[in-house]
């Protein structure tokens, strides 16, 4: 099937070309600039666990939002690229997630994402029908991702009206441009993975790619791996946009599973790799790590040592990092490879590490209720600031098969009703959309907050049920949004170079940071049937019909005689006995 | 007594009364609540569209210049002459070919412009005098002795749709008008063959449709290098760098398919609509290690291995998710500087002087080699390097060309074809390629719409939405037009109308809705249905065949009374 170029077609096509020369056409605009930064942070965690946060950023000074195509890429993907263009989007926020993030043990994570696949997506305004192409997006979306987001339908879209507000620039507020769906069950796993890693430009051959194994990323506790896509102001002033494309890897290495016990993690252990060079089309390659409660390495022990500290302003609190930069040949020592090593000291006598400041905001969520037939959702908010109360944006989309009863809607803070200012609620229509629930509500300080609601449970027609109806029905996670007073002043100077990892959420003031808490996913039970019944339904039914039918046909068929009695079995014994015996009959 | 036979007859009754009913009410509400629905399809025209009679007209204007025609010639020479001749291709395909000639003198303004100095300026100027519609083809006669051509040349072929033809010696000719045209008619005809269509050509574009006795491995690989005829191509250009830490590649793509691939497309867009995309993928390796020859002080690839080059390259272009038309890849690849300079041998072990090769069907491969940019070892690493776009554009031009079927096949002795300009492509060159791509849509849509009809026809379960029927009736429209029109010459509404065709079978074949297949395995209607159905008729059988034992017996009684 290789044919090579034959040269008389070579030599055909390009004499009249070279008498054609290109200087005659206006000259073509220069080339956009693009910029590709990596990113690793390591946060030890107190119970002994690892955090990583991979941050891959690549800001294309290109406008996707104009009419001419972009068509032309280097460092952007060309597939995600042209998703963006052909479907109008604004913004795309994706996220496969693993495991739940245990906020009490961990703390916040840097991006936070709930159980399953979630999507969202902010169109253009010059999209008309935004279902349609939603719905065609998905499945675009799904074929790139190798994920399951083709079964995003009408039934769990929702368009919040207030939670989702776009990350990036552009004063949108008509939210008839915004869908948001998840996926709880779905399963992330290495056919994700490999996707996600083409969009990096050094794929996972270069630079901190080469860490992304999977099977080491797949054998932890929490696996987070998302894409955002959002335009950005390329300069202090904001007279143009660029788009900048996020990928962002979390992953929580558990002590006992991937650690054997011992409270000593290296790169090599965690990811069965070391580092040995930047990615040469990175225009930047860090590695940090969390030294914030070992200033003097008291905590635990880090080599190499890295002169080279940090501080960064990241969830309301100054943290203290050492960083490792992967440009530098320095970094790499005479071994020419980095595998940092982060020893925990008195790991053998059980000294219990300092208590963990306790996180400002966490919530749980779970079902009560006992039958198949009602139930209540509550949702615990916790507010663990000792004396400020701040405000919450609660978002829950529900199924349509849990049929919430919204007058039981009940909101209490320490005993007491609290009113939530705003409400927004759209009810479930059977089998075209859900339930969403939005409240803006004000935690009081150092105080739970308990949102309770009835439901009933639907009956499915035998067809909706998945294959294993009795592994229960999971309804997405919650979403609290919420404004966090900080410890500490914010840094509210977009324009500052700061690490990717500080630099997700946009912050507007000094005194108080953006904040995103997922509850629990809920798994549900409904009532199952036995699903051979439609075949028994169809005997039983059909037994029925032909006994009646057997018994009219006979009625008006047959003749009827009066027969005479036959005699009694006491008569016909007497008769067996007297013939036997030669006595005449009875 | 009497009493009881009236029972027995009305028991008789209500029997015969019951299984009427079931016949006449039971069984036609089963029939009905049972069926799937099947919209109702052009089964006929179907058919008559699966034999395949194409007709294709060609206007061909013959003009005579000064010199050429003797005065009473001239006279008896007709306006008009039809030409037909009919080729069987296999049991259900026929094509006939029709060249409708006009005949005429030039005028003033022609004999102008046939008087240029070259041939060239001539074709231009008789160019801007008449546009002849998409299609057809002007043939100017000039005398044997005109200077217009240069020696040897019998015809020329410019840019346009006109061709100049140099009468022969006039004592070969002769001086009858017969003769005249006996003699001008075969050369007339050759020359329409090269700037419309031949019957290879059109039997290669049937080849959807018949199954061609396999010619020489060559043949067979002309014929499936082009692309199939699509509605869009995606052009994607790929600049591979397997080492960006040696070098660091900038080329200036858009500027290069502005200047070099647009004018070409812009012409090509009755055809087809394009969309060009390209991207630099970095650590995109190939899949062979090239060999070092110590002679060449170079690495070789041979023509043997390059088939393995492209499936581990493909995995990285990444398909357009956002379209469903064909893809047509161009990859530059820069082998690093331990791997360069790096050749591509043909299978005489001879270099290939473009160092490119394309595969059919899928695109073309270009290896550049920079290794001479590198400077001498000074130069911090990585090197910056701008790609000569000229070089690579020739190449990837030259294969686009081939990919879509513009075939450059050689001229027949005698004959000088002007070399493509500045937009690529002549306009005799597209007209040809919308006569074959417009046969082989009517081929491929007669096809899909037959094979659809006749899978249809044998699943019975298969539901027909009424969708599906109005696109299989919109094809069957399409295609009546399109045969219609080529048999009218309109070549540009024959190929709109093909179009149309191609893509509302598509639409019809690949519809979802035909997936809902509505089986039920044998087994399963059984045990669903033996619960009724057995209780029920068991009774009405058994008096049925009671009352015909009866019946027989009382015609027995009645005979055997009689005798």
């Amino acid at each position: 099937m290789i044919a090579i170029t034959q040269r008389h077609v070579h030599d055909a096509a390009v004499p009249p070309l070279a008498g054609d020369p290109p200087a005659a056409d206006p000259p073509s605009p220069p080339p956009s600039k693009d910029d590709f930064q990596e990113e690793l942070v390591i946060r030890p965690l107190h119970s002994g666990d690892i955090y990583a946060s991979f941050q891959f950023r690549t800001v294309w000074d290109a406008d996707f939002m104009g009419d001419q195509k972009v068509s032309h890429y280097r460092l952007f993907p060309k597939s995600l690229g042209q998703v963006i263009t052909k479907f109008s989007v604004r913004e795309l926020h994706i996220s496969f997630t693993q495991g739940y993030w245990r906020t009490m043990q961990w703390g916040q994570p840097y991006l936070p994402s709930p159980p399953g696949a979630e999507l969202w997506v902010w169109f253009q305004d010059t999209v008309t029908d935004v279902d349609g192409t939603w719905k065609e997006l998905t499945n675009v979306l799904s074929g790139i991702f190798c994920a399951s987001l083709n079964f995003i339908d009408s039934t769990n879209t929702v368009q919040p009206s207030a939670s989702f507000k776009p990350l990036g620039i552009g004063n949108v507020t008509d939210h008839s441009f915004l869908r948001y769906a998840t996926l709880p069950r779905e399963i992330v796993c290495t056919e994700n993975l490999t996707p996600w890693k083409k969009l990096l430009p050094c794929g996972s051959k270069a630079g901190l790619s080469v860490l992304l194994k999977s099977e080491k990323l797949f054998h932890s506790t929490f696996h987070s791996q998302a894409v955002h896509v959002r335009p950005v102001c390329q300069d202090p002033q904001c007279r143009t946009t660029s788009m900048e494309l996020r990928q962002t890897l979390n992953v929580v290495f558990d002590l006992h599973t991937s650690g054997q016990g011992k409270r000593e993690w290296s790169l090599f252990k965690m990811f069965s790799r070391t580092l040995t060079e930047a990615c040469p089309l990175a225009s930047s390659s860090k590695v940090y790590v969390d030294v914030t409660d070992n200033p003097q390495g008291e905590q635990f022990e880090l080599s190499p040592a890295t002169p080279l500290l940090t501080q960064a302003v990241v969830l309301g609190d100054r943290r203290t990092y050492s960083v490792y930069d992967l440009t530098q040949q320095a970094s790499f020592g005479s071994s020419r490879s980095l595998n940092m090593l982060l020893r925990w000291k008195n790991s053998h006598n059980n000294v219990v590490p300092p208590v963990m400041l306790r996180p400002l905001l966490h919530s749980e969520r779970y079902v009560a209720g006992y039958g198949l037939q009602a139930g209540e959702i509550h949702t615990l908010i916790y507010n663990h600031h000792p004396y400020r109360a701040f405000p919450v944006l609660l978002l829950s989309a529900v199924p349509w098969y849990l049929r919430l009863y919204i007058h039981t809607l009940t909101v209490s803070s320490k005993g007491k009703d609290n009113r939530p200012s705003y409400i927004h609620y759209q009810p479930s229509k059977d089998r075209e959309r859900p339930h969403l629930l939005e409240m803006l509500l004000q935690l009081p300080p150092n105080s739970v907050t308990e949102v309770t609601v009835e439901f009933e449970r639907a009956l499915l027609k035998w067809t909706e049920y998945t294959p294993d109806p009795n592994h229960g029905f999971y309804v997405g996670s919650s979403v609290i949004s919420a404004l966090v007073p900080s410890v500490v002043a914010m840094d509210t100077n977009s324009t500052l170079d700061r690490p990717l990892f500080s630099s997700f959420f946009p912050c507007k003031e000094e005194a108080s940071y953006f904040m995103r808490v997922y509850t629990e996913p809920l798994l549900v039970n409904l009532p199952t049937p036995d699903f051979s019944m439609p075949y028994n339904v169809i005997c039983l039914t059909c037994t029925v019909v032909a006994v009646g039918y057997g018994s009219l046909y006979n009625l008006l068929t047959r003749t009827f005689q009066v027969d005479e009695p036959s005699p009694g079995l006491a008569k016909r014994i007497a008769n067996v006995i007297r013939r036997f015996r030669g006595v005449p009959l009875l | 007594m009497a009493t009881a036979e009236v029972e027995r007859k009305r028991g008789q009754l209500a029997a015969l009364s019951i299984a009427v009913v079931v016949v006449l009410v039971g069984v036609p509400l089963w029939w009905r609540t049972t069926e799937t629905y099947r919209a109702w399809l052009p089964v006929n025209q179907i058919n008559e569209l699966a034999e395949l009679q194409l007709q294709l007209s060609v206007d061909v204007e013959v003009v005579f210049s000064r010199g050429t025609l003797m005065p009473e010639q001239q006279k008896k020479v007709p306006f008009t002459r039809t030409q037909e001749e009919a080729q069987k291709v296999d049991d259900d395909t026929t094509l006939r070919y029709r060249y409708e000639s006009k005949y005429r003198t030039a005028n003033i303004m022609e004999e102008d412009a046939l008087k240029q100095p070259t041939a060239a300026e001539a074709d231009l100027s008789l160019h801007t005098l008449s546009a002849s519609p998409c299609g057809s083809v002007v043939v100017y006669v000039i005398p044997e002795t005109s200077v217009l051509l240069p020696q040897g040349v019998d015809v020329y072929i410019g840019h346009r749709r006109t061709a100049v033809l140099r009468m022969g010696a006039p004592m070969s000719v002769g001086k009858n008008h017969k003769q005249l045209l006996a003699h001008l008619e075969p050369r007339i005809t050759q020359v329409v063959q090269v700037m419309s269509f031949s019957h290879t050509d059109i039997t290669a574009a049937l080849s959807d449709r018949v199954r061609l006795s396999p010619g020489s491995k060559e043949s067979l690989a002309d014929s499936m290098r082009s692309f199939k005829s699509s509605p869009g191509y995606e052009i994607t250009f790929s600049l591979l760098n397997p080492d960006p830490k040696s070098h660091r590649l900038d080329w200036d793509i858009e500027g290069a398919v502005h200047s070099y691939i647009q004018p070409l497309l812009t012409k090509l867009a009755p055809l087809a609509n394009f969309s060009i995309d390209s991207q630099i993928l970095y650590y995109a390796m190939l899949g062979v290690n090239p060999r070092f020859d110590s002679s060449l002080e170079a690495y070789t690839l041979n023509a043997d291995s390059l088939a393995h080059v492209i499936n581990p390259v493909e995995a990285r272009l990444g398909s357009n998710a956002a379209s469903s038309n064909p893809v047509l890849n161009f990859l530059l690849y820069v082998p690093d500087a331990h791997h360069s300079p790096l050749y591509i041998h043909d299978h005489q072990k001879q270099p290939v002087a473009s160092n490119a090769f394309h595969s059919p069907r899928w695109g073309g491969i270009m290896v550049y080699n920079v290794n001479d940019l590198y400077g001498r070892g000074e130069t911090p690493l990585p090197v910056n390097i701008n790609i000569n776009m000229e070089k690579v554009m020739g190449v990837f031009l030259a294969q686009l060309r081939l990919m879509l079927g513009v075939q450059s096949s050689p001229a027949p002795p005698g004959f000088l074809v002007e070399p493509c300009g500045g937009a690529g492509l002549a306009d005799w060159e597209l007209d040809r390629l919308m006569w074959s791509r417009t046969v082989e849509n009517v081929a491929t849509a007669t096809t899909t719409i037959t094979s659809l009809a006749q899978l249809l026809d044998q699943i019975g379960n298969i539901v027909i939405n009424d969708n599906i029927a109005s696109q299989v009736s919109s094809t069957v429209t399409s295609l009546q037009l399109a045969v219609a029109e080529l048999e009218a010459g309109n070549l540009g509404f024959a190929l709109q109308y093909s179009k149309e065709a191609i893509l509302a079978s598509e639409r019809a074949f690949f519809d979802p809705s035909l997936l809902h297949l509505l089986y039920f395995p044998d087994d399963q209607k059984f045990a669903i249905y033996i619960p009724l159905f057995l209780p029920m008729c068991v009774p009405i059988l058994l008096s049925l065949i009671k009352i015909a034992s009866e019946a027989r017996q009382r015609r027995k009684l009645k005979q055997s009374k009689k005798d």
